[in-house]
């Protein structure tokens, strides 16, 4: 409105009109005032735009300013949780439990407080020194006294205490005492199953928590998945069974002491699937208490040796019938072809011969019902050591189990370097070759599997375990009768367990003595046993080291005195636990194919 | 006109920041009560899981094996066998004292009686 009031005419009459009377062109005043006028708007056009572009400018620097300011407070202040968002409040640093196929807990957390001192708070170091020596016995009060004295300003006391321990710290009253958080992993079974979960202990170390690691077994194989966060809500599901667990360990432990022997192992194994549904080596530990390693003797000797994964032994006659059905498989015998057992066989300065004489000759099948060594020695020998070396190696006896225990890496079996003949002819009775008896027990999977391999395992859901076919399911079969043969009327009759036909090989090595050769009062004396056997579901091995039976005039030795009773127990305790249904009829093709070889 | 607009924009402006602030110490309360819920639930669960320890360990075979010895004159509990095993025309349901008295058979029982004849 203002510009409109101020604008000047273009053609003003005061000046128009002396221009015509002068003769000039009036349109070159109009022509020079509309000049004027544009240049002013242009000015005032050009002051107005750069008022916008300086607005722009503040504008956008404010926003970047903004922008930036925001990104350098992000990037250096402390990352905080999300809390109105999250509604998971449990701190993950959690380990995961570990539970049986039940759902029993194997391993869990609990939390407990460690004791520290911080000497420069305390008050009365002298009578602190004393109390806590009275409370814990590990603890010398002149030493502490000396060590809260000194010009240390920190020390731990104790890693773990019982909540009755800290109350009774509390009750010191001295203010330089003080607890820090822990969470401690808890075996509520104590020694039970020890051998399998391992233990573990503290690894990184703070005052307001501890970090838990696996040491040994089960927890250090699975030490990363335990303490992932994505895993810590799931635990670990075991294919142990807690119950049968323990039924296993308290008939084997009660064997071990009747029978006087230095250890024992035994592991339970579905036949299908491969899942190991107890696995016991005695004796054994508290995994809550973990003892150090052994300073002096050797490892086998602790309580931290696992037997049946770690331990390679000669498991003599029980590796028998893997001879018997190689040679089956072959097409090399049946189970009739007659068999010389004359003996002794000499090889140089070596001899074989059998435990007692069992005539000039016997069928295939007679050979492993009495385990005779002349026998299975004469059938290696007709399957020769290349073909027994890669079949031996094609059930998986030339490398270390694959179970998820970290101790068993090392129980990779001994094979000899030289395989000749002699070898081969030893080796198809169990001695020269030392395996695992998880080795034994994956074996007699196999030939209850219908001649399938089997890989075994602790989790409840493994990946596929089913492996390659080794021999048919006829010669499979096969096998399965004779070991039934074992026990209807072989070495391990004691076994016969009605109700749940069992079929099984007897196994009792001399141990290597320490002068060299063998020493023929110590024995390792096994049993392998499948059973049902009409429908073959469990493999159990028992392995016991240095029996003896002392309860008649002569102490019996044999595996048939000391492995067979004890399996015989356990499989009696177990089958009703595992749900087996026992059956008293005996119309089974397995007894069919048995009374048509006695014809 | 002018300052009847400029008056009300004020107000509403007063207004708006009363809400903002009202909105800001709900937002804080509710994060405060969060913050408690969650320490409460972090209790609840390390309580729980110290009775689940309890609990497994309570029920650890050993504990239950004792238990059993002990009670043996009572419960004369043993260990379960194949010769627990019976077949369903082994069990003698007529004869149990804790049943009441038969008068007589179920209908359905008479009719498949019946139907045999």
């Amino acid at each position: 409105m203002t510009e409109t009031m101020n604008r000047i005419a273009i053609r003003p009459l005061s000046r128009i009109l002396p221009a015509r009377l002068r003769g000039d062109d009036p349109n070159k005043i109009e022509k020079e005032n509309l000049k004027i006028r544009h240049e002013k708007m242009r000015d005032f056009e050009r002051v107005r735009s750069n008022i916008r572009l300086l607005l722009i400018i503040v504008m956008f620097a404010c926003i970047y300013t903004a922008i930036g300011a925001r990104l350098a407070i992000m990037a250096s202040s402390q990352p905080a949780e999300p809390i109105v968002q999250s509604n998971n409040s449990l701190i993950s640093t959690q380990r995961a439990d570990i539970i049986d196929r039940k759902g029993r807990i194997l391993a869990t957390n609990l939390e407990t407080y460690a004791l520290y001192v911080e000497t420069r708070h305390l008050v009365d170091p002298l009578n602190t020194a004393h109390k806590l020596a009275d409370l814990f016995d590990d603890l010398n009060a002149d030493d502490l006294y000396s060590k809260f004295t000194s010009k240390r300003k920190f020390l731990w006391i104790k890693k773990k205490l019982s909540p009755e321990q800290m109350q009774a710290v509390h009750d010191i009253g001295e203010p330089g005492l003080r607890f820090g958080p822990r969470e401690t992993r808890l075996y509520p079974n104590g020694a039970l199953a020890s051998h399998i979960l391992g233990g573990t202990s503290f690894g990184k170390e703070g005052v307001k928590s501890a970090e838990i690691v696996g040491v040994a077994g089960i927890e250090k194989t699975f030490d990363s998945q335990l303490l992932d966060p994505l895993y810590s809500k799931k635990p670990l599901k075991l294919s142990i069974d807690l119950s049968i667990q323990a039924a296993v360990e308290h008939v084997l432990e009660g064997g071990m002491r009747l029978l006087n022997a230095k250890g024992a192992a035994a592991i339970l194994m579905e036949v299908k699937t491969g899942r190991v549904i107890s696995l016991a080596s005695l004796p054994d530990f508290d995994p809550n208490h973990r003892p150090g390693l052994p300073s002096r003797g050797s490892e086998a000797e602790s309580p931290l040796f696992n037997k049946a994964i770690q331990g390679v032994y000669d498991l003599g006659s029980t590796l028998k019938i893997f001879t018997v059905a190689h040679a089956l498989e072959l097409g090399l015998v049946d189970p009739k072809t007659k068999i010389s057992t004359k003996g002794p066989i000499k090889m140089g300065e070596y001899k074989i011969n059998d435990y007692k004489d069992n005539g000039p000759e016997l069928p295939v099948w007679k050979v492993i019902t009495k385990s005779s060594n002349l026998g299975t020695a004469r059938i290696a020998k007709m399957i020769g050591p290349e073909k027994q070396r890669e079949f031996l190696k094609s059930i998986g006896f030339a490398k270390p189990t694959s179970i998820e225990i970290i101790e068993a890496k090392v129980g990779k079996p001994l094979l000899p370097k030289q395989w000749n003949e002699l070898e081969t002819m030893t080796i198809s009775y169990g001695h020269g070759i030392s395996i695992t008896p998880l080795h034994l027990a994956a074996g007699y999977a196999m030939l209850a599997n219908g001649g399938r391999l089997v890989k075994p395992t602790l989790l409840e859901d493994p990946k596929s375990n089913l492996g390659p076919r080794v021999i048919s399911k006829e010669v499979a079969d096969t096998s399965l009768a004779m070991l039934r043969g074992v026990v209807m009327d072989g070495t391990a009759s004691i076994a016969d367990i009605s109700g749940y036909f069992v079929g099984g090989k007897t196994g009792t090595a001399d141990k290597p003595s320490a002068q060299g050769g063998y020493d023929k009062e110590k024995n390792i004396t096994s049993f392998a046993s499948i059973f049902p056997i009409n429908d073959p579901k469990y493999v159990l091995v028992v392995t016991l080291d240095e029996p003896q039976d002392t309860s008649g005039p002569e102490p019996k030795r044999t595996a048939g005195w000391t492995a067979v009773p004890v399996s015989a127990e356990i499989i009696a305790r177990v089958a009703p636990l595992l749900g087996l249904r026992p059956k008293f009829d005996n119309q089974s093709i397995v007894s069919v194919t048995l009374s048509s070889w006695q014809e | 006109m002018r300052s009847f607009i400029y008056t009300l924009t004020f107000a509403f402006l007063v207004g708006l920041a009363f809400w903002a602030y009202q909105e800001n110490i709900k937002t804080k309360n509710a994060i405060a009560r969060t913050e408690k819920l969650q320490k409460e639930i972090g209790i609840a669960r390390a309580n729980l899981s110290i009775l689940r320890a309890e609990w497994a360990y309570l029920n650890r075979p050993d504990r239950l094996t004792e238990l059993v010895d002990l009670n043996y004159g009572r419960l004369q509990l043993v260990p379960l066998r194949a010769t627990n095993f019976l077949e369903v025309d082994e069990i003698n349901f007529l004869n149990d004292p804790d049943l009441p008295e038969i008068v007589s058979l179920p209908v359905s029982l008479t009719i498949t009686a019946s139907s045999h004849d």
